[in-house]
């Protein structure tokens, strides 16, 4: 039986890891290499990396660093931030990363998608849609690490990103990352609902019932959290964590 | 030494990765010379079946592979896409494959009861071993690997059926004939599952 998949999120800052909140006060929170061996230890289904200090500053992704990164990753691995060029996403792929996710590009230059799928197959390639809630309560997709407003609807995005062959969709959340809000179902649903490729939910888990939720309530293939596995308590402290491997087969037992 | 034949199609680098953590060496290559010498071989890849075989034939190994596999009787692992070309043919292209293993390789087809059933079957799936093989050893039916794929094998004879794995309905998820092994899923990216499951074909092989 396939088992849903749940992911720890880490976004890199430069080498050090950190968590942030609505996109906003990258906090500190530790080595990645040391966390990716953490989490080695407690056979995490999969591992996304997202270096969200290359995308604005316009840099190339940090390929040796992220090389270190994918040799201790016995787990699947994806990685997004800064990738332009389907040079680079080869460059990727031969240094040890599973899966490329495509953000900002993937907006600006869309045939990317399809020449990348079309060379190393859709399954290889993740489009990320970040959405927040504009002042008239309607969502919109931000790229550019959310600072730039696209005006269009996440469900029409996902859709033109399924067209031009994107694998699957990490949907996340701007409003409740970081914020242990619980998952925005209803968007999550909605888009589920419309495209058949998988979906992984992300921003606001704060427990296991809230995975249960993105998948049961919001028909999601897949769940990832950042905060969820990093920190502990009011006081967010730094504490990286992944539930058992029989608790989590309990929860997310699919008929 | 473990030779992983480079022929263009994928992420070689964490096979090189696991290997090197269960503490070996490796050689990447898709020099005949080298090739010619290797004593243990794996076949990994992801992508396009006939893709995979006109690399092959490009790089000229398809005469190095055969001797190494048929004649020499090299222990030889084929991964995901490596394992469906140790078939005849695939339904996913016009191809021959190496034709190593009797069967053909066909996508997924789901019946009514399982049609939401997405396609490529991607995530960790465990395996139900069928037959004993020191390339399962340690390993049992709570053993989990992680897959990416949208074909399967379909052995002609049932005793080169290693083990099978339930995705609406049962199929093929390892392989061996004398030498000549596959596995569908990804041990290079399934935990102790996976570096088990290496380790065995290094040291016991």
């Amino acid at each position: 039986m396939l088992k849903t998949r749940v992911i720890p999120c880490l976004l890199l800052n430069g080498t050090g890891l950190v968590k942030t909140q609505q996109f906003k006060n990258p906090k500190y929170i530790g080595d990645p290499i040391n966390a990716v061996k953490i989490f080695n230890e407690k056979e995490v289904d999969e591992l996304i990396f997202l270096d969200i200090s290359v995308t604005k500053s316009k840099k190339e992704p940090n390929f040796d660093f992220i090389k270190k990164i994918a040799s201790e990753a016995f787990m699947p691995f994806a990685y997004g931030g800064g990738i332009t060029r389907l040079d680079q996403i080869e460059h990727l792929f031969n240094i040890g990363v599973d899966k490329v996710i495509l953000n900002t590009i993937a907006f600006e230059n869309p045939s990317l998608i399809s020449e990348a799928a079309r060379v190393y197959g859709s399954q290889s390639i993740v489009v990320a849609i970040d959405y927040k809630t504009n002042f008239l309560g309607k969502i919109e997709v931000f790229v550019s690490c959310g600072t730039k407003n696209t005006k269009l609807k996440p469900v029409e995005y996902a859709k033109k990103m399924q067209e031009l062959g994107a694998g699957e969709i990490f949907l996340n959340s701007i409003d409740r990352e970081g914020m242990f809000k619980g998952y925005d179902i209803n968007t999550i649903k909605q888009v589920t609902n419309i495209i058949n490729i998988p979906v992984i939910a992300s921003g606001g888990a704060r427990s296991l019932n809230d995975f249960k939720l993105a998948i049961t309530e919001g028909g999601a293939s897949a769940v990832a959290a950042g905060s969820f596995f990093v920190l502990h308590g009011v006081h967010r402290a730094v504490l990286i964590t992944y539930p058992g491997y029989n608790e989590l087969e309990k929860l997310l037992k699919t008929e | 030494m473990i030779t992983i034949i480079d022929y263009k199609m994928g992420n070689i680098g964490s096979v090189v990765n696991m290997i090197k953590k269960i503490g070996y060496e490796s050689l990447v290559t898709s020099d005949v010379q080298k090739i010619l010498s290797a004593q243990k071989i794996i076949l990994p890849g992801v992508g396009h079946f006939d893709k995979a075989m006109r690399n092959l034939h490009e790089l000229n190994l398809i005469g190095v592979l055969n001797q190494k596999a048929i004649i020499e009787k090299v222990p030889i692992l084929g991964i995901c896409l490596g394992m469906q070309l140790l078939s005849e043919v695939s339904e996913e292209g016009n191809s021959n494959g190496l034709g190593w293993i009797k069967g053909e390789v066909r996508r997924f087809a789901f019946d009514e009861n399982s049609k939401k059933l997405k396609i490529p079957h991607m995530g960790w799936n465990t395996i139900n071993p069928i037959k004993d093989s020191p390339l399962l050893e340690n390993l049992n039916n709570n053993s989990r690997f992680y897959f990416v794929h949208s074909y399967h094998f379909i052995c002609q004879n049932p005793e080169d059926i290693l083990c099978t794995t339930e995705y609406g309905y049962t199929f093929v998820s390892a392989i061996s004939h004398n030498n000549i092994m596959g596995v569908q899923f990804h041990p290079e990216k399934s935990h102790k599952f996976g570096m088990t499951l290496l380790k065995n074909f290094i040291e016991k092989f």
